[in-house]
This record gives C-alpha cells, sequence and structure tokens, in this order.
C-alpha cells in the first residue's frame, strides 16, 4: 500500500478518477460504453507514437522526427494504395510502413550513436530533412480514395453492440492492433533481457558499456522501434481520416512527448511504464473528450491541457525535491 | 612460488608520445590481496585498463593469465576470463534494483532473451550468501547507501565466475566502519581463493590486510613489499620518491577576539551542541571521520544549513546566516571538499572560475564587466598563488589537481575572506603539491585571516593547525593544542571513537 | 577555447562554400543587393527567436515556448493596435498608440518568461517540461483570445517596422542586430552572462561560489521572453496579422540554428558571433534555393544536411584533439 502511494502511477490514475466523475456528473454520456470505445479508437494513433516514444525515452535519448517518419511512410502507403490497391492487403500495407519505419529510426540510431550528437539535435535535424524530402517530393497534395477494402477495415468491429436507437457500436479493429501493440510493448519492456538492457542504459549508459552490453544493438532497436510504431501509426491515421495529408501530423511530436511525460517517463531516461504511459495517454483522450461533452468550447482545450501538465510536472518536481537533499539549488540536467 | 594467475611482464603504454607505463612488471597469486600504490598519474589507473582490456598495450609487452598470454581487446573478454574491476563509482544502474544489478550482467552474458525474475533473484541471493551480506533485493539501487552499493557492485562480480576482483579506491567515500566490513568480506574472498587487488593511493587500512604491496611511481614499478613491512610513511616516500619534512605551525598573535565563535549549535542528525571560538590568524583543525558532522558543520557556517538552536556570532554580535550570499557579505568563505562537482566548473575557463565570486564588483558605472578589471584581478591570482597554466582561457579540467585546488582558493581569497573554512583542501593531490597548498593556507593564517582546516588526515591537521577538535557522531570530543598533544593522541582518541 | 574557435573556422567555411555554390548556381540573381535585402528582410524572425532560445541553452535548459510566447504578444499587440486605430491612422495619437501597444506586448512576453523562471528556477522542474507546459498553455490562451482568427489591419507605421527601411538598411535587420549586439553584450559584458555560461557548466559548483542561481535562471527566462517579444512585433508587422498559430514550425529552427551556430546542447558554450553565421548560412540556402525556383521545403532538409555535417565534422576534430591530449 505504501509502495503504491509512491507511484506516479496512483497519482495519474487517481486524476483521471477525478476528471471522470466530473465530467459524467456534467454529462453522463461521457460513462457510456459507446463512448469509452469511440475514445479508444480515436486515441490509438497518440497511443501507438507513445508506445514507441516510451523506449526511446527510457533509453535515454528523445525522438523528434517521429512524425517525419509517419508521414513518410504513410505517405508511400497512400501512393501504393492508390497505385496497386486491390493488389495489397492490410498485413503487407503494416509491413510495408513499418519496414520504411524502422529503416528511418536506424538511420537516427546510426548518427546518435556514431557521432555523439544528442539525440534531440539528431532527430531535429532528421525531422526536417524526412519532412522536407517528402514535402518536395509529394508536393503537399493530399491523398484520398483508397480501395473499398481499406475502408472496411477500419470499419471492424470484434463485437458489436448496439445503442437505444439501434445504432452499432463496439470494439474497433483499431483499438485491438493498439492493445496488441501495449502487450508486446510492456512483454518485452519487463521479460526480456532486452528491455532490461534498454532500462540500464538509460540509468548509466557508463556502466552499461562497462559491464560488457551492446549500446550500439540496443540504440538500433530503440529507435528502430519508435520507426516501426510510427509506420504503424501512419497506417492507423490512414484508416482513421482515409486521407494522408503531408502536414496532419507535424506539430504533433510534443503532444505525445507530454502524454509520456505525464505518464511518469523521465526525460533523463532509466524511468517510466507501459502502465505508465497507457495513463498518461487515457488522461489527455479524457480532457479532450470531456471538454466537449462538459460542452466548454474546443478553444479553451490548450489551455487546461498545459494546465494540467504543468501542475503534473510541478507535482513531481515537488516530490524529489523532497525526497533528495535539499540545499542543491538546483541539479545537474 | 606457484604460478601466479595474472602476470605483467614489460608492459609499456605510450599515449600520443607521453610514457604512461614504462616495461612495468607485475604479478598476482592465486587468492592473494594485493594493493597497487602511486600517486595520481603515477599510471594505476593504466594498469587497470590494461588488465581489464579496455586498452591495449604497446607491442613487446606481454600479459599472461594463469601462463597463457592474453590479446583481447574487449572489457567483456576479460570478464569471462574471471577478472572483474569495480570503479570508484561502483557503476552501477542507479534506476534499477539490487537484484537486477546483481544478476542483470550474467544474464546478459550468457545470451538468453527472456528474463525469468524468479531466477534472478535467486542468482542474486546466492551472490550475497557467498559473501554474507543481506541486502533488500527489491530496494532501487539510487536509494541505498554508497556502502551498500559497493557492496552490490561486489555480489555482481561474484555473480561470474571471478578470480580477480580489482577495486580501484573503493575507501574513498567510506566510513571508518563501512571499511572495516568491507575489508571482512575480501578476507572472506581470499579464503575462497579470489585474489583482490586494490588500487589507490590511500591506504592505512587496507595496509592490515595486504599480503603484498607494490608501488608505482612515474609509470615505472618501485618495488613490491610484504604488506607487513610498510606504513603509511614508508609508503609515502616509496610513493613521491622523496622525504617531506612537515614544519609545525605555530599561530601568529593576532588579537584575544574571536571573530567567530559557536554557541551551543545543533542541527537534527547533523551535529549537537557545538562550541568553539576561532581567532584570526589561527588554524583550527576540525578531524573526524566521515558521517562525523565536520562537513555539516561547515555547510551551516556557510549558510547551506541553517542549525536548529544554538548561535553563531561574529566578532562578538550573533548573525543569522540564511544563505551563502550571507555568509559572504561576513566574509566567511568555504572551499568545499568535492573540487570536482562543487568546487570548480570544470569545463570552464581559469578566468571564469578565478573571477566568479567576485563578478560585482568587477563592473564599471554602466554595470558592465570592466575588462581592465577582470585581467587584473585574474593576472594577480594566478600570480599570487603560483598558477601554472598554459592560458586563462584554458578549461580548469586540463589543470593538475594542486592547480585546480589553488583556483579554488584563488576564487575564494579574492573575496578577501575574514574567515576561510578549508573542507578536505588536499584530497586527491600528490603529496609535493599537498606541501605547497599548506603554505599557501599558513601564509593566509599569517595575514590575519582565521582558517579553518578540516580534514581525516590526522597528519595533516596536527602538522597545520595550532589548535584541533576532534569530532564523533555530531559532538566535539575534546580539543588539542598541537603544541602539547601528540599525534598519536589524537589518533588515538579518533581511533577510540569506536 | 580551441574548440570553440575551430567551430567558427568551419561555420566560416562552410559559409563561403555555400555562398559560392549559390552564386554559381543562380549567377547575378544571388550576389547583387536585391538579393541581400530581401535575405535582411527574412532573416530576423528566426534570428530574434534563435537569440531567444540561445540564451536558455546556454544554462543547459531550452525553451519551447518562445513561438507561443510570440504569437501571444503579438496577439496582445494587435488587439490594442485593431480596438484603438483604423489601418490608415496617421499622426502623433497614432504613433504613442503604437509604442503603448508594443510596450504590452512586451510586458506580457516578460510575464510569461517570468512564469518560466518561477517554474525552472524555485519550483525545479526541468526546463523542458516546463516551457513544453507554458508552451500548450500559453498558445491556449492565444486562441481563446482570437477565438482561432486572424487578427489583421494594422496601421502603415506599425508596417514600416516589419517593412521599411533606413537609408536603404531594412529596418528588421536592424533590430536584430540591435538585439544581437545586446545579447552579445550582455553574455560577455555582464556579470549575469558570465554567471549564465558557469550555471550551464555546472550549477552546483556555482551554487558553491556563492552565485544565486534562481535569481540567474529567472533572468535568463524572462530575458528569453522579451526576446521572444520582439520577435512578435517584427513578425506581425511583416505579415500585417496576429494568430494563434503563426510560425510554429520556427521552434525546433532556432534549436537547429542555434547548435549549428556552436551552442552546446549540454549548456555553458555558445557564442552570438556562432548564431550569426549560422543564421547567414542558413538564409543563404533558404535564399539560394528560392532563387533557383526550388521548392522551400527543400531548404528544411538542407538546413538539417548541413547540422548533421557540421556537428559530424565537429566530432571528428574532437576526436582528434582529444586523441592529442589523452595521458
Amino acid at each position: 500500500m505504501k509502495k503504491l502511494l509512491t507511484r506516479h502511477e496512483t497519482y495519474v490514475f487517481l486524476a483521471i478518477v477525478v476528471f471522470s466523475i466530473i465530467i459524467t456528473s456534467i454529462n453522463p454520456s461521457f460513462f457510456t460504453i459507446e463512448n469509452l470505445f469511440d475514445l479508444l479508437k480515436s486515441y490509438s494513433l497518440m497511443g501507438t507514437f507513445a508506445i514507441g516514444m516510451l523506449f526511446v525515452l527510457i533509453s535515454g535519448g528523445i525522438d523528434i522526427s517521429f512524425t517525419a517518419t509517419a508521414t513518410i511512410t504513410g505517405y508511400v502507403v497512400a501512393v501504393l494504395l492508390l497505385k496497386y490497391g486491390e493488389g495489397l492487403n492490410i498485413l503487407s500495407v503494416f509491413l510495408i510502413a513499418g519496414g520504411i519505419g524502422i529503416l528511418l529510426g536506424l538511420f537516427n540510431a546510426v548518427i546518435i550513436y556514431f557521432f555523439k550528437i544528442p539525440s534531440i539535435i539528431t532527430t531535429i535535424a532528421t525531422l526536417n530533412i524526412y519532412y522536407g524530402i517528402l514535402t518536395v517530393v509529394s508536393k503537399g497534395k493530399w491523398l484520398y480514395g483508397f480501395p473499398t477494402w481499406f475502408g472496411d477495415f477500419n470499419n471492424i468491429r470484434v463485437f458489436t453492440l448496439y445503442t437505444a436507437d439501434g445504432n452499432p457500436y463496439g470494439l474497433s479493429i483499431i483499438t485491438v492492433i493498439w492493445f496488441a501493440l501495449i502487450l508486446i510493448g510492456w512483454f518485452i519492456l519487463r521479460y526480456t533481457i532486452l528491455g532490461r538492457s534498454i532500462y540500464a542504459m538509460g540509468g548509466n549508459p557508463a556502466s552499461a558499456q562497462r559491464a560488457g552490453f551492446n549500446l550500439l544493438g540496443l540504440n538500433l532497436f530503440v529507435y528502430s522501434f519508435m520507426g516501426l510504431m510510427a509506420g504503424i501509426g501512419s497506417v492507423i491515421q490512414a484508416l482513421l481520416v482515409q486521407t494522408v495529408a503531408p502536414n496532419s501530423l507535424v506539430g504533433k511530436e510534443m503532444d505525445v512527448i507530454a502524454a509520456v511525460v505525464l505518464g511518469g517517463a523521465s526525460l533523463t531516461g532509466g524511468t517510466g511504464t507501459m502502465l505508465g504511459t497507457i495513463l498518461g495517454v487515457t488522461l489527455i483522450a479524457i480532457m479532450g473528450n470531456g471538454l466537449t461533452l462538459m460542452h466548454v468550447s474546443s478553444l479553451w482545450y490548450k489551455v487546461i491541457i498545459g494546465f494540467v501538465i504543468l501542475v503534473s510536472v510541478g507535482v513531481s518536481a515537488y516530490r524529489s525535491k523532497r525526497s533528495t537533499r535539499k540545499h542543491i539549488i538546483t541539479e545537474v540536467n | 612460488m606457484a604460478e601466479p594467475f595474472l602476470a605483467l611482464r614489460k608492459v609499456s603504454k605510450h599515449y600520443a608520445g607521453v610514457t604512461a607505463l614504462d616495461k612495468v612488471d607485475f604479478d598476482i597469486q592465486k587468492g592473494e590481496i594485493h594493493c597497487l600504490a602511486g600517486e595520481n598519474g603515477s599510471g594505476k589507473s593504466t594498469i587497470i585498463k590494461i588488465i581489464s582490456e579496455t586498452v591495449k598495450a604497446d607491442p613487446g609487452s606481454v600479459i599472461e593469465i594463469k601462463g597463457h598470454a592474453v590479446h583481447g581487446n574487449k572489457a567483456i573478454d576479460a570478464i569471462n576470463k574471471g577478472i572483474q574491476v569495480i570503479y570508484q563509482d561502483p557503476s552501477l544502474f542507479p534506476n534499477l534494483t539490487v537484484a537486477e544489478n546483481i544478476a542483470l550482467g550474467g544474464f546478459v552474458a550468457s545470451h538468453r532473451k527472456l528474463i525469468n525474475w524468479k531466477e534472478l533473484r535467486r542468482g542474486a541471493e546466492k551472490a550475497m550468501a557467498r559473501i554474507d551480506v543481506r541486502l533488500p533485493l527489491d530496494a532501487i539501487v539510487r536509494e541505498i547507501s554508497i556502502a551498500d552499493q559497493q557492496l552490490v557492485a561486489i555480489c555482481r562480480a561474484l555473480t561470474r565466475d571471478v578470480e580477480l576482483l580489482i577495486m580501484d579506491e573503493p575507501t574513498a567515500s567510506l566510513t571508518k566502519k563501512e571499511v572495516d566490513s568491507l575489508l571482512a568480506v575480501v578476507t572472506d574472498m581470499k579464503s575462497k581463493g579470489i585474489a583482490t587487488m586494490f588500487v589507490s593511493h590511500k591506504l592505512n587500512e587496507i595496509l592490515q590486510i595486504a599480503d603484498r604491496v607494490s608501488v608505482i611511481r612515474d609509470g615505472k614499478m618501485v618495488g613490491t613489499y610484504p604488506g607487513s613491512e610498510l606504513n603509511d610513511e614508508k609508503l609515502t616516500i616509496l610513493m613521491t620518491g622523496k622525504k617531506v619534512e612537515y614544519q609545525r605551525f605555530v599561530a601568529g598573535k593576532n588579537g584575544n577576539n574571536p571573530i567567530l565563535e559557536c554557541q551551543w549549535l545543533s542541527r537534527r542528525g547533523e551535529y549537537k551542541d557545538i562550541n568553539f571560538k576561532l581567532f584570526p590568524g589561527e588554524i583550527l583543525g576540525i578531524t573526524g571521520l566521515l558521517g562525523s558532522g565536520r562537513t555539516e558543520l561547515a555547510l551551516s557556517l556557510f549558510g547551506i544549513s541553517q542549525p536548529d538552536t544554538g548561535e553563531i556570532l561574529f566578532n562578538g554580535k550573533p548573525v543569522n546566516i540564511r544563505s551563502i550570499q550571507d555568509a559572504m557579505r561576513l566574509g566567511i568563505a568555504y572551499v568545499p571538499e568535492d573540487r570536482l562537482t562543487q568546487g570548480l566548473v570544470n569545463n570552464q575557463s581559469v578566468g571564469k572560475n578565478i573571477i566568479v565570486t567576485t563578478l560585482d564588483s568587477l563592473v564599471n558605472r554602466f554595470k558592465l564587466l570592466d575588462q581592465g578589471k577582470v585581467t587584473d584581478s585574474i593576472q594577480r591570482w594566478i600570480k599570487d598563488l603560483t598558477i601554472k597554466i598554459p592560458s586563462v582561457e584554458s578549461p580548469v579540467q586540463t589543470l593538475s589537481g594542486g592547480n585546480q585546488q589553488r583556483v579554488v582558493l584563488a576564487k575564494w581569497i579574492a573575496t578577501q575572506p575574514r574567515v576561510l573554512i578549508l573542507d578536505g583542501p588536499t584530497i586527491g593531490i600528490d603529496v609535493a603539491a599537498k606541501f605547497d597548498i599548506h603554505k599557501i593556507i599558513r601564509e593566509l593564517a599569517e595575514k590575519g585571516i582565521a582558517i579553518i582546516l578540516i580534514s581525516e588526515e590526522i597528519p595533516e591537521v596536527y602538522n597545520n593547525c595550532n589548535r584541533v577538535l576532534v569530532m564523533h557522531k555530531g559532538c566535539i570530543l575534546g580539543e588539542y593544542d598541537t603544541r602539547q598533544a601528540t599525534q598519536e593522541d589524537i589518533q588515538n582518541h579518533v581511533n577510540g571513537a569506536y | 577555447m580551441l574548440r570553440k574557435f575551430s567551430h567558427f573556422l568551419v561555420l566560416l567555411a562552410v559559409m563561403v562554400f555555400i555562398m559560392f555554390l549559390m552564386w554559381g548556381f543562380t549567377g547575378h540573381d544571388f550576389m547583387n543587393l536585391g538579393n541581400f535585402q530581401s535575405m535582411a528582410y527574412q532573416m530576423p524572425e528566426l534570428g530574434v527567436l534563435s537569440l531567444a532560445m540561445m540564451i536558455a541553452m546556454l544554462t543547459s535548459g531550452i525553451n519551447l515556448s518562445i513561438i507561443a510566447t510570440a504569437n501571444l504578444s503579438g496577439i496582445v499587440i494587435a488587439l490594442i493596435l485593431t480596438t484603438y486605430l483604423s489601418p490608415d491612422a496617421v499622426g502623433g495619437s497614432t504613433f504613442w498608440v503604437i509604442v503603448i501597444a508594443i510596450l504590452a506586448g512586451l510586458i506580457v512576453s516578460a510575464l510569461v518568461g517570468a512564469l518560466n523562471g518561477f517554474l525552472i528556477a524555485v519550483l525545479e522542474i526541468s526546463p523542458i517540461l516546463a516551457t513544453l507546459g507554458t508552451m500548450i498553455m500559453i498558445s491556449g490562451i492565444s486562441i481563446v483570445l482570437t477565438e482561432g482568427y486572424v487578427i489583421s489591419g494594422f496601421p502603415t507605421a506599425m508596417l514600416a517596422i516589419g517593412n521599411g527601411d533606413l537609408l536603404g538598411i531594412p529596418i528588421p535587420i536592424l533590430v536584430f542586430l540591435g538585439c544581437a549586439v545586446i545579447m552579445s553584450v550582455i553574455l560577455n559584458n555582464t556579470p549575469l552572462g558570465t554567471r549564465i555560461y558557469l550555471l550551464g557548466s555546472n550549477p552546483i559548483a556555482c551554487f558553491y561560489s556563492g552565485v544565486d542561481n534562481r535569481s540567474v535562471l529567472f533572468r535568463t527566462y524572462i530575458i528569453s521572453g522579451l526576446y521572444s517579444g520582439v520577435a512578435a512585433v517584427i513578425m506581425i508587422s511583416r505579415f500585417n496579422s496576429a494568430k494563434a498559430d503563426y510560425g510554429e514550425s520556427y521552434l525546433l529552427l532556432t534549436v537547429l540554428a542555434a547548435v549549428l551556430g556552436g551552442v552546446s546542447a549540454a549548456g555553458g558554450f555558445g557564442r552570438v558571433s556562432g548564431l550569426f553565421l549560422s543564421l547567414v548560412i542558413l538564409q543563404m540556402i533558404s535564399s539560394g534555393l528560392n532563387l533557383m525556383g526550388i521548392s522551400n521545403f527543400l531548404t528544411l532538409a538542407l538546413w538539417g544536411i548541413v547540422l548533421i555535417f557540421v556537428m559530424v565534422v565537429n566530432y571528428f576534430i574532437e576526436n582528434q584533439q582529444q586523441g592529442r591530449r589523452i595521458a
């Protein structure tokens, strides 16, 4: 019990509960299975990106370029769908997007590892490179009119329920894909040597090197995994909106980082859990959804999200300040 | 003698023209406790790097393990041959649990893919049982003490088939009690046939249990001696190649009014009922072991922490020192114990480091830095303290330990302090440079500055101070006048405190 | 010292190389007064914002809220201007309204800076998280204030700041040069500047040297906020409008420009002169490609490539120097 109180996840969970109660008391339609399923589907994209970001943050790095990676993979997939639409299937689409994502991630890892350039700098540079090239190649055009099977896949429900007035709803296949990715990510972090090595490297890279860990391999894995999630995310995005636009993901990188950090991952590496990340995404999701349901103007959305982030990081800064020696004014970042 | 576990024959190492090691011969027997002693920069760490195969020796060098020549060049190769190094910072993963820190490396080395948490815990428990220690398996390493962290590092080494454990400066950050239990662990390992090599420049505790001691100086092996034949003094002569004669310090007459006085000063968990007076022109020694409250007391005098009860009188008037800025306004300066993180901004220039304390007085009427004043001030202190540097723009990290400490002294002397508190001013500094630092301190005292010299080295306080306070568990146990007491008196008092 | 100097030389070489490259590709179009003038109109926005980013990075922090701050103060200025003046207003009172509007905008930006300073210096939140939070919150406030719309229609006197010239020299570049000189003086000629560099390298040693770290950080983020406010004035005057999400793509570019200019991502090192060269390089690439009729998105890609190139060159130079120093 005492251990529960020291965990970051507990506080995020409590925040979710409090928000849910407030929202439900104002608009009971929040607390319905229908709304829940909707929410899970529409936040699968952010959730997928967040899984990749969690891995990168735990390893002690950061990746800003994943939105550009996802834009590229999404665009390639869209072009292929328009050209060979009926010849492809959903699996091949995911494989193509994932494969390209992995390649772009590997490029990041190689630069970060071999030239010792900080990951934030490297990925800001590659963000511009990936995005710049894509925009030139695509000429900024939106792509739509995908084959029907691609649209149909988006509507698959694992099981279907009906509302009082007879409208169907249910758990979307997209949500299931997200859940599967969560499980895979959780398993890697918790039960594989690879996952624990990522934590170890994030905690103390110098020790990891001395202990004979393969840092190159770990870096390659972490950034290509982020690339893979970006690729999968881009397909989810294409499924959700049935359109691919070169600029639809730009600027989302900070939202994803914010969600993962809300979930307790540290930017200095070595800490963060899959559960926390899901909770962080959930918190952001229900705040966005809740404001709409409470009929608060959507104009206020960012103000409130920003405020919640500040309160959350403020509280955890205060807690860590109290637990460390208090006479050092500023720790080395 | 039986075939040694490890033998180095004519091992040399040159870095870009600089000789780090020059034809060193050296061996370690199975199950032996061997000390490698030498000053900073003598080549100790190069030997560790060569043995642990993170650095390759020059061609012509021969390294043999159990009679077989080795040519590996990866840390993991040495680990597989039964050699493990525990570095000064124990190189742990602060964010992982004790169990993981102990057992994870073994899992990685065995090329397995999955973790079996039960097996991992069992492995960790087994390693701890080998040296009879009990640590909570699920504790996060960041949250346990430094001494426990070192035990974790030892346990981690023991999960592999270790035959030689190398410990780099293992006792530097441990209390006396922790050192004793560490030595017990090492003796225990010896009985199990594991050799230990201590690498250190401070060996007084370790000498008791060492079988042999090898001394290295300027990259050359001076010789190997049975541990029982050496004492601190002999060792110092071997390490430095010269005999340093201490001249006793005698305080000048600088008035009868104390500049600083503590009355019944207490701070919970740190120090209790501290009473002393400090006079201008004297050097007051405070000695005691790590955790005796010596540093904590200094931090309160410097405004970093506040005493709970009691009073500090400055120049006879009660004062409230609530911040470093308050302390500096009174004329109190503090040279911290940890020079590299607290004392200096390592990668910045010597010049910036010197002027940081006096920036506000180096401005013109537009509140802009007066470059003339800045240059004058920097040059003056470099000259006064004979700091040897290529240029004022050189980063501090390129300086020797002695010159670095002079930079720290310079920045505080520049504030024209009336009370100068020196916390371990010669830690990690070579004997010759140490001597020069002591000279500077004495000259400052002669100029009328009141000095508090905190050190755990009793010869240092005995020779340089006119009075010495012995602290233990936060209390002052006794005061000695160095004209009357002998060094042994103080030593016995400190040791007797157990 | 050597390191920083060599970085400057690398930048200089890159700049000369790119200048000749662009000259070769575009001929007279590149090497003429008109082109340099148009570059001088474009560079200042990114330039002033990069200075705002730089000072935060020197303390080993970062300020992700600079664009949001600029937009908010731009909106405040725009709201005051459009409320009290019509686009064709002229005369003395117009001038004073503009002055008051700009002052109000700068005060707002300083207040946002103070909020960041409070979060980072007093609450000890890591700068990247604190400014991420304020970035989202401040841009939210801008959205609420404008309801997401564009505010436009300023008097001509206001537009002169972004589009006019003084003896043929564009006013924005004068503003930028003024900002750069002031930043250089702050960093090199004030006690605060020295403390910023030292704090960026080792806050603990600074603390033990009697530096009031809180005050240094607090002032740093207020200055960073103020510079964002100055950028806002140039921006809204050039666009003749203000909006909650203008220039969002500038955010990461300021980090890029600063790092290219030699500002260390770990803090403690970086000079205004290096940043200036870096901005010139970026602007020359952009203008050159523009003259060649190539999409300005390729510019982004090239900027990224130049950054990685310079960092890799630095890596090799540093490696070599370290090899020589090791002993």
